[in-house]
């Protein structure tokens, strides 16, 4: 019952997503040409990467605000790395950026898990002091397209059967997601402590370790994009990427990932990133005023977060009559 | 005392003017900067130094705090006056904090002109601008329209809606447009100064304008977005991006023909402007006062506003053939 209302959650979202695309094509055809649609999920890749690391958190009933300073601090780390070793293979950059992002994440996690510090407050410190870090590594200059070796800049857009490797990381996150949320201990553990953190640590979970498990697993989702942003935006600076984690947020939200936890899926997120992105790409074709940009951009969040909220209350009630029934 | 001083003061002025080719006493003037290690300063500093050569009897301190305080540079003048000075050129930290000592400075009989980033009038004598809003309005659809013989569509990548010099500098732009026919502005899309936006943007503005020739972003982020899009979607030679960027940010896009060219003051000119312009008031050889005209050896002359401003030149233009001298400075 409660996966048939998450499937049909799913096909709601999509369906708007059907239907936003239809009405975008109204006013501007050569948006759905498959060219284009491809273009727009290449752009909502680091959306999509991001949201599903953050899912995670808020599943465990934390947030994560620090995604997009750590990324913007991963991406200025590895370009400066490229700059002095222009020579070092883009495997070895990816393992670069993975590990340090993860270990900021761990930062968040430990701080969450030993000190007990709210979530909230402890992303919303991390965050400025790798802005701060980000500033007084590179001494607020920039690096730019120039400085950069071709090799560090040409991998995300490798096109690979028709995509950019860029798109091709997305989903293979998307689909590793799919495993570890659905077919193993710690995806269960995400789910157990953000439902109901007392009956997971009597069932033997570890509230604290899996809040930092997946903390370690946003921040090294969010090392990774930072490569990825900073190659494919071929510049880095200290303000790259300002205010994403509120889109990230945003986009985990209108999935339908609870804010209380406990409540979310991998195709939600990727719904939900999904529809950030065609939004934001869609805006600047259709001809409206960027004033009222942002207000369609902000509507389209509270809209589906409203949606949200009354449907997931909904469920609430179900999950009780059904577990009257089972006693 | 005081009948004396002026009286010598006169005889000396006297003496300089009746033997000006004679070697006088050398004038030193300090050129003041928000902070030392910054490439744009150093490159005015290489500026004062060429006006210095070429005036001959010039001795420039190049001189700054290390952080870009008030505070710094308060230190740094009251040092300057205490050194006893001839001229202080000064790029601001801040246009108010700096008034008291600078007029302490003035009562000290130096000369004190800001450039760059302004002092408030009662602080300095005069202000020189890198340029004006009209003349950068000029500039940035004169970019767009010099590669465009046959005219064509040309779109504006501004930062945010509400950026209030960028707004100036497209009305300005606006103003003059019709001085650029063929030239059809057909769009102003913003890209918030940030990298993403800006990139989308300027791919939305490919999309819907199939036809279109130019970009111009007048920002130095967007500039440098607006070129990567271009480049990667391969149409580098078809869409010249241009506007207001910095040459060691546009170096690769310049380089991957994205860009043909593009505008921004030239730090030399304005450091040699600056130190010129001291001179020739420290040696009294002109006067700063609201209208007045004062010569600032091969760029020209500044002409001063009511408020005793003026603005230097146009922004300095960098394409293929510049770029690799400045793309170290700054």
């Amino acid at each position: 019952m409660i996966r048939l209302l998450f499937k049909s959650r799913e096909m709601i979202l999509g369906a708007a997503i059907l239907v936003l695309v239809a009405a975008i094509a109204s006013r501007f055809p050569a948006f759905v040409a498959p060219s284009n649609l491809a273009n727009v999920f290449n752009d909502t890749a680091p959306l999509i990467i991001l949201a599903l690391g953050q899912m995670v958190v808020i599943l465990t009933r934390c947030i994560d605000l620090s995604v997009a300073a750590n990324l913007a601090l991963t991406g200025m780390a590895v370009a400066m790395l490229n700059t002095v070793m222009p020579g070092l293979p883009v495997p070895l950059i990816l393992l670069v950026a993975l590990c340090l992002g993860a270990f900021m994440g761990l930062i968040n996690g430990l701080l969450v898990w030993k000190l007990d510090i709210p979530p909230i407050v402890v992303t919303l410190g991390t965050m400025t002091i790798f802005r701060g870090i980000i500033f007084v590594i590179s001494g607020g200059e920039w690096i730019n397209a120039h400085e950069m070796s071709d090799t560090f800049k040409a991998f995300p857009r490798a096109v690979m059967f028709g995509l950019p490797v860029l798109s091709w990381i997305a989903i293979a996150v998307a689909a590793g997601f799919v495993v570890l949320v659905g077919r193993t201990p710690l995806g269960r553990a995400f789910f157990a402590v953000g439902g109901n953190p007392h009956a997971a640590v009597y069932t033997g979970i570890d509230v604290g370790r899996t809040q930092c498990a997946a903390y370690v697993l946003s921040g090294a989702l969010a090392g990774l994009t930072g490569y990825l942003w900073v190659a494919r935006y071929a510049v880095a600076y200290v303000d790259i990427a300002a205010g994403f984690e509120l889109e990230v947020v945003a986009a985990c939200v209108i999935g339908g990932i609870s804010i209380a936890g406990g409540i979310g899926s991998v195709g939600g997120a990727l719904l939900g990133a999904l529809f950030l992105g065609i939004v934001k790409n869609a805006l600047p074709v259709i001809h409206i005023s960027p004033f009222w940009q942002l207000a369609i951009s902000g509507s389209a969040i509270i809209i589906a977060v409203a949606f949200n909220a009354t449907s997931s209350r909904a469920k609430g009630r179900v999950i009780l009559k059904k577990a009257e029934h089972a006693l | 005392m005081k009948l004396l001083k002026s009286l010598l003061a006169a005889t000396a002025v006297a003496a300089v003017c009746i033997a000006a080719p004679a070697q006088a006493e050398t004038k030193r003037i300090a050129l003041v900067v928000k902070a030392l290690g910054i490439g744009f300063f150093e490159a005015a500093a290489k500026g004062a130094e060429e006006a210095a050569k070429e005036l001959g009897d010039v001795e420039i301190i190049y001189t700054g705090p290390t952080d870009t305080t008030a505070e710094g540079q308060i230190e740094v003048i009251n040092a300057l006056i205490a050194q006893k000075v001839d001229a202080i050129a000064i790029s601001a930290n801040d246009q108010d904090a700096l008034v008291p000592s600078l007029k302490k400075a003035m009562d000290r009989g130096i000369t004190v002109v800001s450039w760059d980033s302004g002092v408030a009038p009662e602080g300095r004598q005069l202000h020189l601008n890198p340029s004006s809003n009209p003349l950068i309005g000029n500039m940035i659809i004169k970019l767009a329209a010099d590669h465009l013989p046959d005219g064509g569509d040309v779109a504006v990548l501004s930062a945010s809606a509400t950026a209030t010099n960028q707004n100036i500098w497209i009305e300005e732009m606006n103003k003059v447009k019709d001085n650029y026919p063929g030239i059809n502005v057909v769009a102003t899309v913003y890209g918030d100064d940030l990298a993403d936006k800006s990139y989308r943007e300027a791919q939305g503005l490919m999309q819907t304008y199939p036809d279109l020739k130019a970009i111009i972003a007048p920002t130095s982020v967007g500039i440098v977005a607006a070129a990567q899009a271009v480049s990667d979607a391969e149409k580098a030679g078809q869409v010249n991006v241009t506007g207001l960027g910095l040459p060691s940010e546009m170096a690769g896009h310049i380089e991957s023909g994205a860009s043909k060219s593009f505008a921004i003051w030239n730090p030399i000119d304005l450091g040699y402007s600056a130190t010129v312009l001291a001179y020739n008031l420290a040696t009294g050889a002109a006067e700063a006062a609201p209208g007045a005209e004062i010569p600032m050896g091969r760029m020209g002359t500044l002409t001063l506003d009511e408020n005793s401003e003026g603005a230097m030149a146009d922004p300095f233009v960098y394409d293929s053939s510049n770029i690799d001298d400045f793309k170290d400075i700054f």
